[in-house]
């Protein structure tokens, strides 16, 4: 393998893993550390990284071209991110070579099982039914919770896959969850509506990507931090909004 | 009050796994992320039903627990920090604050919506501060300290 070779298999590398590792929920200097450290362990001394929410740049020193990698959309799967770490740290060892790191990368981008979507809707509405308990020390509601929860996943993943827009998917959701929590509260299941909205809206509720853009911009990552808390606003606009449009018909 | 310490756990513990199962974490770490989350809220509620302490302290001091036992659990798991720390947050992330802003912004209580934005600010940069925290106690701590040994 010429030297050029080399070179462009590390760079591809390096980009399929940081875009891996943003896209799923990573921080941004997690990727790039990551990074760093793939290019450093495949030999390579000196690699320049640009990280950010929506994209990747990435040049080596006396090589002319730098090579780029978008980014368009970002979920939280943290089994890809595990996987991506392994993979580093096996390659760091010395157990596979650098001409399998791509092919492994995109069979994790690709292939990496997830649970299965009964289980993920009952996980939801547990996640709502047990917050809505610690929260507000009422137990009346959690049935209910239970079931807006679920239903509330149910329909964000329908719409999401639909639309592949999540603050489209988190409105309609959010209409369904005012609409579900208020007649529950009219037919006598639930007692109080604003405790059964947050139970139920709590599972995709921003609070995660909150809390990210604010370690992002403490570690430094003045533009990535800030994008990231522009787009948790638009998720709880959405989410307030649905649900503001169905109170105000009650 | 034990009973209560021991339920909140236990609900934590419920809670911080089933966020983890929407968050696709590995199953091998469903039990040590429960733990974590379960003790950490278990300690910020004892911390803010006990000793009264409020809510930028309570998730600074919460957060610093979860950052350091998340890397501890990382080195024992060997699998990355953040599988451990995001999915503990669950309790601690102001999801009903900011639902809540928006919703008194919508409705035109403008008042009530900036004391909730105020909370929200409060407590993801409480919890970001406890997160930096635990990463300086782990730097500066027996971590850095095994290193230099190893070097030599």
């Amino acid at each position: 393998m010429t030297n050029q070779e080399k070179q462009i298999d590390v760079i591809n590398a390096c980009l399929l893993a940081g875009r891996i590792l943003v896209e799923n929920g990573s921080e941004i200097s997690r990727a790039a550390d990551t990074m760093q450290r793939i290019a450093k362990n495949a030999g390579m001394k000196s690699v320049q990284l640009f990280v950010t929410v929506t994209g990747i740049m990435l040049s080596v020193n006396n090589h002319p071209n730098a090579q780029v990698a978008g980014i368009d959309h970002r979920t939280i799967d943290l089994d890809k991110v595990a996987r991506v770490n392994e993979l580093s740290r096996e390659f760091a060892v010395g157990k596979i070579e650098l001409s399998q790191m791509v092919d492994r990368l995109s069979e994790i981008d690709n292939n990496t099982p997830t649970f299965p979507f009964w289980i993920k809707f009952l996980a939801a509405g547990l996640l709502s039914a047990v917050l809505l308990i610690v929260f507000t020390h009422e137990y009346v509601d959690a049935p209910a919770g239970f079931v807006i929860g679920a239903v509330w996943y149910a329909v964000f993943y329908f719409f999401n896959r639909m639309f592949k827009v999540q603050f489209i998917s988190e409105f309609f959701a959010s209409i369904v969850i005012g609409i579900m929590a208020a007649l529950a509260v009219k037919f006598g299941v639930g007692t109080y509506l604003d405790n059964l909205i947050i139970g139920g809206v709590m599972p995709l509720v921003p609070g995660v990507p909150i809390t990210n853009a604010v370690r992002d911009t403490v570690a430094g990552n003045l533009i990535s931090g800030p994008a990231r808390a522009v787009e948790a606003c638009l998720s709880a606009v959405a989410i307030g909004s649905g649900i503001v449009c169905v109170l105000h018909f009650l | 009050m034990i009973l209560s310490v021991i339920f909140q756990f236990v609900m934590a513990y419920i809670a911080t796994i089933c966020f983890g199962v929407i968050l696709n974490i590995p199953h091998q770490a469903f039990n040590s992320v429960g733990l974590i989350g379960g003790v950490s809220w278990a300690f910020y509620w004892v911390l803010s039903h006990n000793f009264g302490i409020g809510i930028a302290f309570g998730n600074l001091a919460a957060a610093l627990l979860i950052s350091v036992l998340s890397m501890y659990a990382a080195r024992y798991k060997k699998m990355p920090v953040i599988i451990f720390n995001i999915p503990s947050l669950v309790s601690f992330v102001p999801g009903g604050q900011a639902y809540k802003m928006v919703r008194n912004f919508a409705i035109g209580n403008p008042d009530l919506a900036w004391s909730y934005f105020m909370q929200v600010v409060v407590i993801a940069g409480a919890i970001a501060m406890g997160f930096a925290l635990g990463e300086l106690y782990h730097q500066v701590g027996i971590y850095n300290h095994l290193r230099v040994l190893k070097r030599r």
